[in-house]
This record gives C-alpha cells, sequence and structure tokens, in this order.
C-alpha cells in the first residue's frame, strides 16, 4: 500500500512544549530554544554533594550575582549543538586552508628571522593561557545556573582547546618541537609571562561562576586578543612581512568579534537585573582588569618593546568603553 | 632558504599528546590541591597522570569536521520527517509510549551527563583525561536537544509530550532516572567515571540505544532512528573513555581495586534496574518488535559483558556482585513493569494497554521460563475485568525503593512467586528496599540515601493534600488525554483519522480530536 | 577467546568500509540488522587505511569512522594507519 503522507494536511493539537509555551506564548519554538530553556533540573533534587554538602546539586547560590530568572540570559548567537558545530566546521575548513596555503608555499619559512621570532616568543606560550581559559570555562558551564548561561561556556571551552592547539601547530610549523618546548619554559618560568601564568592560576582557584566568567572571558580576554591578535599580528607583523602570521591567526580575530557580542550581552543582562549586580560588576571589573592588564604588558612588550605601555593603555580604554555600554562603569 | 626548520614528522599518538596534555602544566602559585580540591577524597591514588592513554584522538578542528557532517545529517532527516507527516509511518502510535517515557525519563539524563561531565572535566588533574571528558560533556549537551528536537513534532500531533520538563523533576517514574544521575553527580569525580562512564556507558548503553533503535527503525520511526544512531556514534567515544579510565585507574595504585570494585557493584545494579525501563519498551511497546529484552541482553550484556570482565580479570576485579540476580531478574522485569504501568496507568504521562492474544503468544516464546507460567495468568485475569467493564485500576500508593525508586513490583531472584522487599532501619527511621542490592547500597552510604526525594510520598504533602487532580496539575498531566489505556485514547483515535485520510481520497482538512 | 564488534550504520559510505573489514579479518562475521552491519571478530578486528582508500578510491582518514560509528567492544588501539578492537583474555 504507498501511503501519500505529504498531501494530507492535519491541525497540530499544539504548537510546542508547556515550558515554552509559557515562556514564548502559544508558537512554535525555535530549536534554540527548545534545546537551552528549562532542560536543568530543577527542584526534588535527591542528593547533596558528597564533594561540597553546602551546596545544591544545581546551585544559584554560589555566585554572588543573583538573577529572578538564569534563563533571562541569553546568546544572541542563539547557538545550540548544532549551529555551534556547523559554525566552527566552516570556521576550521577556512583555517586548514590558510595552514595549507602557508605550509605548502614554504611561507613560514620564508618569514624574517626576526618576525619569526616574534611570533614564536609571543604566542607559543600562548596555548597555554588558551588551556587556562579552556579551564575556567569548564568550570562555569559545570557549575553555573542555567542552560542559556552555561552552554555558551561550554562551547567556549573547546573553543579555547581549539585555539591551543592552532598555536601549538602554529609553533611546529615554525619553529617544530623545540618551539613548543621553549614555550613552555618560558610559561614557567620566564619573566614576561609570569604575571600572566599567576592571573590564570590565581582565576583557577576562584570557584564563584560569575566572578570567573568576568575575570577570564571579559577583563583577560578583552584586552588580551586586541593586543595580540589585532595591535601585534595584525597590525605590526603584518606591515613588517609577517602576513603568514596574520593567516595562521584569522580564527582567533573572527572568534574575538563573534564571542565579545555574547559576553557583551551576558553582562548587559546581568547587569540591568538589579543595582547590586551591577554594583558587583564594577568591583570585579575593574579589580581584574587592572590585574589583567598589568599581566599582559610585559607579554604586548615582547612584540611591540616601547609602544607596548601605550597599546595597554589605549586597550584598557577600548575595553573600559565597551563596558560601559553593558552598562558597567568603572 | 637556510632558515628553513627540519620537522619531523610526528605520529598521531606523539601529535595528540603536544596539542593535549603538553597545554597542562604544573602550577607554582596556588597549591594543586587547592586547583582540583575534589580529587582525593575518594580515596582514589593516582601517582602519575601522564600515563593516561587517550581513548580516541580527536583534536577540536576534527571533532568540528565530523561532528558537523553527522549533524547535517541528522538535521536533514529531521526536517523532512516533519514536512512529510513522517509520524503517519509508524506502525502504531501506542508506540510512542516508549518515546514519551525516553523524552521524560532518559534525555534529561543526557543533559545531567553533560553537567556531570564539564564538573569532571575541570576537576581531574590530568589533561588528558579532562579533555576527554570536555568532549564528553559537549556531546551530552547534543543528546539531549537531538532528542528533544526529534520528538518536538510528534509533541505537536501527540499527547504526553508536552510537559517533559516539569515531570522530570516531578512525576514519579523519572525519579528512577533522576535519582540515578543525580547520584552519580553527587558523588566525587572518580566514582562519577565509574558510574556513567563505565557501568553506564560502557555495559549498559548498547542496552539502550542498539537494540531499542533497531526497533524504532521496525516501526518506521526515522526521526529516533537517526538520534539513536547519530548519539551511539558518540557513545563509542565514551565508553571507550569509560574503558580507558577504570584501567587507568587500576593501574595507578593496588589500593583503588576494592573501591572500584565496589562502586561497579553498585552502578552495575543501578544502572540495570534503571534499564528494565527499556526492557519494557522492547517488550511490550513496539508494535512491531525486533528482539526481545532478553535476547538483547544475551548479545550485548552477557556477551560483552562477560568479555570485558574477563579483561579486566587480569587486575583482579571479578563481575559485579548481582551479576547472578540481574540475569535471573531478566526473564521477568520487562513484564512486572507492564503490569505495574497498567494498574497505575492513571498517573502516567502514557498509555498502556494490556498486551494482544499474539503479543502474549510472542512473549511466551521469548519468555519461555517464566510468561505463561507467572504472567500470562495475570494478564488474562486483567483482560476479563476490563472486558466485564471494570477495569483494573490499583489507586493504592505503592511503596517505592529507598535507593532505586522503583515500586517494589519485583519478585525473589530464586523464587519468582514471591515478592522481593526488604527493609532496613536507620535511626530510628524504617526504610524499604526492592532487593538485597539496593539496601546494600543504602546501607553502604546511608547518609546520602535517606536524602532520597520520594516522588509518590509527595502526592500527600503540600500542594497535594491526597487529592489526584491536584497532584495531576502538579505534575502537568492532563487526566483522559496523556494516561491511561491506549484503546479509546485521543492519540489512537487521531492516528487512525490521520491515516484514513491518507489513504483515502478526501482533501479535508483534518482536524483530530480535540 | 572473546568476540569484539563494531556496528555501522548501513550506507553507502560504510560499504566499502566493511569490504575492508572482510577482507582484512577473515574470521569476522558479518551480521546485516536494521539499519546497520554489526561485525563479530574473535579476539581482534582490524580495520586498515590502505585497505578501505583502495575500495574507496580516495584518500580516508580513519577517524571518518566516527561519522558513521554506532558502537564497538573492546580495547581501542589507534593509529596513523590502523584502529585496532581487542580483548586480551
Amino acid at each position: 500500500m504507498h501511503i501519500d503522507l505529504r498531501t494530507i494536511s492535519i491541525k497540530p493539537q499544539r504548537q510546542a512544549f508547556d515550558h515554552l509555551i509559557r515562556r514564548f506564548g502559544d508558537k512554535q519554538a525555535s530549536r534554540y530554544q527548545e534545546g537551552s530553556y528549562d532542560i536543568q533540573a530543577v527542584e526534588n533534587l535527591h542528593y547533596r554533594p558528597t564533594w561540597d554538602p553546602d551546596q545544591a546539586l544545581y546551585d544559584e547560590g554560589i555566585t554572588r550575582i543573583v538573577m529572578q530568572d538564569w534563563y533571562a540570559i541569553k546568546d544572541p548567537r542563539q547557538f545550540y549543538y548544532s549551529t555551534y558545530t556547523l559554525t566552527r566546521a566552516r570556521q576550521q575548513e577556512t583555517t586548514e586552508a590558510n595552514f595549507n596555503f602557508v605550509e605548502t608555499r614554504g611561507l613560514g619559512d620564508m618569514l624574517p628571522e626576526n618576525l619569526r621570532q616574534i611570533a614564536l616568543n609571543v604566542l607559543v606560550p600562548l596555548r597555554h593561557a588558551a588551556w587556562g581559559a579552556n579551564m575556567n570555562n569548564t568550570f562555569i558551564c559545570g557549575y553555573g545556573y542555567g542552560t542559556t548561561f552555561t552552554q555558551p561556556c561550554m562551547y567556549h571551552a573547546t573553543d579555547h582547546l581549539g585555539i591551543a592547539q592552532y598555536l601549538s601547530r602554529l609553533g611546529l610549523l615554525l619553529g617544530d618541537t623545540e618551539a613548543l618546548d621553549k614555550g613552555k619554559a618560558a610559561w614557567m618560568e620566564g619573566e614576561a609571562w609570569q604575571p600572566m601564568r599567576r592571573y590564570l592560576e590565581d582565576c583557577l582557584v576562584v570557584r564563584d561562576p560569575f566572578e570567573l566568567f568576568v575575570a577570564q572571558n571579559a577583563a583577560l580576554d578583552g584586552l588580551l586578543y586586541p593586543l595580540i591578535y589585532e595591535r601585534i599580528v595584525d597590525d605590526y607583523l603584518s606591515t613588517q612581512g609577517g602576513s603568514a602570521v596574520a593567516m595562521l591567526c584569522q580564527f582567533m580575530n573572527d572568534w574575538f568579534d563573534e564571542t565579545s557580542k555574547w559576553i557583551d550581552a551576558v553582562l548587559k543582562t546581568v547587569a540591568a537585573e538589579s543595582s547590586a549586580n551591577r554594583a558587583q560588576l564594577e568591583i570585579w571589573t575593574a579589580q581584574h582588569s587592572e590585574k589583567a592588564a598589568k599581566a599582559v604588558l610585559p607579554v604586548v612588550r615582547l612584540g611591540l618593546a616601547d609602544e607596548a605601555d601605550d597599546a595597554v593603555v589605549e586597550a584598557l580604554a577600548a575595553f573600559k568603553a565597551r563596558m560601559k555600554k553593558t552598562g558597567i562603569a568603572f | 632558504m637556510d632558515a628553513k626548520v627540519n620537522r619531523k614528522k610526528l605520529g598521531l599518538k606523539e601529535k595528540y599528546k603536544l596539542l593535549t596534555r603538553d597545554l597542562g602544566w604544573e602550577p607554582s602559585y596556588h597549591a594543586k590541591e587547592k586547583i582540583f580540591p575534589y580529587a582525593t577524597y575518594e580515596g582514589i591514588k593516582i601517582h602519575d597522570w601522564d600515563k593516561w592513554e587517550d581513548p580516541f584522538r580527536l583534536t577540536m578542528d576534527s571533532y568540528w569536521k565530523y561532528q558537523a557532517e553527522k549533524e547535517r545529517k541528522f538535521y536533514a532527516i529531521i526536517d523532512a520527517h516533519a514536512q512529510n507527516n513522517g509520524h503517519l509511518n509508524l506502525t502504531d502510535a501506542r508506540y510512542l509510549s516508549a518515546l514519551k517515557i525516553f523524552l521524560q525519563a532518559i534525555s534529561p539524563g543526557e543533559y545531567a551527563a553533560s553537567k556531570g561531565f564539564a564538573r569532571v572535566g575541570r576537576e581531574f588533574p590530568g589533561v588528558g583525561t579532562q579533555v576527554a571528558c570536555q568532549m564528553q560533556a559537549i556531546d551530552e549537551i547534543r543528546h539531549a536537544q537531538t532528542q528533544i528536537h526529534a520528538m518536538s513534532n510528534y509533541n505537536r500531533f501527540y499527547n504526553g509530550f508536552h510537559a517533559f520538563a516539569q515531570q522530570r523533576d516531578r512525576i514519579w517514574y523519572t525519579s528512577v532516572a533522576r535519582s540515578f544521575f543525580d547520584d552519580a553527580m553527587s558523588a566525587g569525580p572518580f566514582e562519577f567515571m565509574i558510574a556513567i562512564g563505565f557501568s553506564f556507558e560502557y555495559v549498559l548503553t548498547n542496552l539502550l540505544f542498539v537494540p531499542f533503535m533497531s526497533g524504532a527503525a521496525y516501526n518506521g520511526d526515522m526521526a529516533t532512528v537517526t538520534f539513536g544512531f547519530s548519539a551511539q556514534s558518540d557513545e563509542a567515544r565514551h565508553m571507550t573513555l569509560g574503558l580507558e579510565c577504570i584501567k587507568f585507574m587500576l593501574e595507578q595504585d593496588p589500593a583503588n581495586l576494592p573501591i572500584i570494585q565496589s562502586w561497579i557493584d553498585k552502578w552495575f545494579w543501578r544502572g540495570f534496574r534503571l534499564l528494565g525501563l527499556v526492557g519494557t519498551m522492547m517488550d511490550y511497546m513496539l508494535p512491531k518488535r525486533v528482539m526481545s529484552w532478553r535476547e538483547a541482553w544475551d548479545i550485548y550484556g552477557v556477551a560483552n559483558g562477560t568479555a570485558l570482565f574477563k579483561d579486566l580479570a587480569r587486575y583482579g576485579i571479578r563481575p559485579p556482585k548481582s551479576w547472578d540476580d540481574a540475569e535471573a531478574g531478566i526473564d521477568h522485569m520487562s513484564h512486572q513493569f507492564m503490569l505495574g504501568f497498567y494498574q497505575w496507568s492513571f498517573g502516567t504521562c502514557f498509555h498502556s494497554w494490556i498486551p494482544s492474544d499474539e503479543d502474549m503468544a510472542w512473549l511466551a516464546e521469548k519468555y519461555p521460563k517464566s510468561f505463561n507460567q507467572y504472567y500470562l495468568p495475570r494478564w488474562q485475569h486483567i483482560k476479563k475485568l476490563a472486558e466485564a467493564g471494570t477495569p483494573f485500576k490499583n489507586f493504592g500508593v505503592a511503596k517505592l525503593c529507598q535507593t532505586c525508586q522503583l515500586p517494589t513490583v519485583f519478585t525473589e531472584p530464586d523464587e519468582a512467586s514471591l515478592l522481593c522487599h526488604r527493609e532496613g532501619d536507620y535511626k530510628g527511621e524504617k526504610y524499604h528496599y526492592c532487593s538485597d542490592h539496593c539496601k546494600e547500597i543504602f546501607d553502604n552510604e546511608p547518609e546520602k540515601y535517606i536524602q532520597s526525594w520520594l516522588p509518590l510520598p509527595q502526592l500527600f504533602q503540600a500542594p497535594n493534600f491526597g487529592d489526584i487532580g491536584a497532584w495531576m496539575a502538579w505534575v502537568d498531566l492532563k487526566d483522559g488525554i496523556d494516561n491511561g489505556d491506549y484503546v479509546g485514547s485521543q492519540d489512537e483515535a487521531n492516528f487512525q483519522a490521520w491515516r484514513g485520510l491518507a489513504t483515502s481520497n478526501s482533501n479535508a482538512q483534518a482536524q483530530g480530536e480535540q | 577467546m572473546s568476540t569484539v564488534f563494531i556496528a555501522l550504520q548501513a550506507n553507502e559510505q560504510t560499504r566499502p568500509i566493511i569490504e575492508a573489514i572482510v577482507l582484512d579479518n577473515p574470521h569476522a562475521i558479518v551480521n546485516q540488522e536494521p539499519a546497520m552491519v554489526k561485525i563479530d571478530a574473535e579476539g581482534t578486528l582490524v580495520i586498515r587505511q590502505q585497505t578501505v582508500e583502495e575500495l574507496m578510491g580516495r584518500a580516508f582518514e580513519l577517524q571518518e569512522l566516527h561519522v558513521n560509528l554506532i558502537s564497538l567492544s573492546g580495547n581501542v588501539d589507534e593509529t596513523d594507519e590502523t584502529l585496532t578492537l581487542c580483548w586480551n583474555a
């Protein structure tokens, strides 16, 4: 028996799941909404964690930020797993093509030696910083409350792992395994890197998920990415004949632009929730960005030498202006 | 060109090491114990995290590439399924009860697993382990979402799916699954790995996904086949992670063996009880059956489990203590569950029904040791009552097991005509259990299990106070629509009517029964 | 000797992979099941990149397997050229 199912028109019994109709009205829900809202358990949790009986399994109280409803936070990119993965898959194709281009044409070998050294000295140790950022975002995802807040943090964590891997490949391409060894030694003992490593280790002991979000995603990355990838890689190295390095770092630039919109949207919603939240965000942003500026300065000097101080002052001013737009003045 | 770097050719393993564990570092500004505060309290001793063997060596770029390919395939099929009224290809709408249970009980578990893996992906002090756990964390978000997306279209046309988010936290039978995941997440990182990564993923998920998804294929449900197989392709990585993790823990220190063995004993039984739900779906809820729960167990449980525990014997691991009782229970549990669901069907957000004569003949053939002797007479009695117009309903509240949260409907492992029920006292309170194993699990950690939220007593507490109507509103169950017998239900009537439209020449807009 | 297995989705992409497995593992048993193919083998089972490439007529990364993999059992050993499943006992 052949059934032509397409030709019949039947009326749905309902438009969407109840919890989405309650939030968004009686209409079909988007896949972002279906995959993000109210999918974390809320009540009648069975046991207290043995690792910290003072917390509930999902606990709104472990951050100083207070939200009436954590699902007020939204990812403007509307990333759920599928849209996230498809976006990154497209980008990795471009990145792969870029690596391939540089490699097959020997562009890495043609880099002037001083530029290669700057690229290796500045970029390779950053793979460890990216790893720290991965850990911090994994933490926020694990312990933060509400899927619309935590889900993008998991994507952000795997992005940082991807960046750490791209930086490692850049090191291998420009300086083989010795470059990675030297980069790690610099990270562990080099004077220029100690404030940065200290900043990340300080972050690794912060157990307030939202404070960590501010310290890592807003304050540190908000200074580091513009300074490294715009100022040093795009502006300085490219104009000196190091555009091969810029090709290898294109992902990081695009990624920073994209993810900043998400970070700003999160901060804006949380700051607008209450004056207490806003005040807390102002304290955290001020504290951490001041520390972060000190941590990035010696690294920026590796690339920009005497111009570094001014560059950091400018970046800090730009960051303040950016935060101001989210409602956080410091 | 004299500056040319002489690059070494790196093998997959070497390269992957550089791209993962070499990223980590020994902290010096804070003590390691402050960065990883939960790594030691369970008593597991790890001397060298570098001995960790990576399960699969996917870097992020390959991960994005291959996962995106899977996603494209998945959503293409889901879209086509929705556009072409794919739901009318089902053998029968009664099949959807299996999916309703899945969405209410299993998909939230996928999400919980994602949170849990994010936590252990941060708490383990070894980078290789962190990376593997983080990938599982993001995969599990995928599974929760693909399942919700696949079932979203069924929700538009059929009852029982609409309130899965509330029912996850409130209705009685989902508490079985949620207590399982809550239990794992409230444990330390190593126990979590044994619970989810090893016992659930390695020992049991093949049983959850493979035969069940074949069942979906047999019953014309392309949406579920697609999410099932697509999810299972990630499970292959997860299972391998579970196995690597257990081998790593066992190799690190001989003192780990007894701790791990006790977790295997515990989590095998917890998982076995939980998967009884799947057994019921397979034996009773598939209009067209692919294999019995017993057969699936023989292939994926016994054959695989035996091979696995033989392999682990070199570390001193023995099969779970409850293995023999599980083996004995296999011939009974799906029947006991379905009888339970039928008599409490006023309180389920899915339909149950009395199996047809043909179904019962099939069950008798597949369960020669148990069906005719123990369950056929009960179904015949129930059928007689239904035919007389006085269907059997049990409005009494079942005793729930304090550990696994299931009603105590099981029989003694060695005597299938005797209900199995255990009691215990702790600090002056009386507790009930469905089995010796659940009692033992409680006795090992009483302070944990006295906290169990028991969903049935909730009927008598605020805001319900014994009022079944109030309780139904509280769990978002629409009486007479979501619950009860499939025969005579709106789902049945609509499915028949819509199918009728598809096979006749009527062009009228079908309204469906409102 | 225990049995290892690998299960793949039944589709055009996996056809040459399954063929390659059969060629490289004469002891393997192929079971056709609804929408999937399950291959059992005593002791070990090896998938060789080279054999798959020859049958496909194009370059094939072993990690492409993930796209159509349903399940497996046994210890996994992954190199550039092979993927091996085995039980040690």
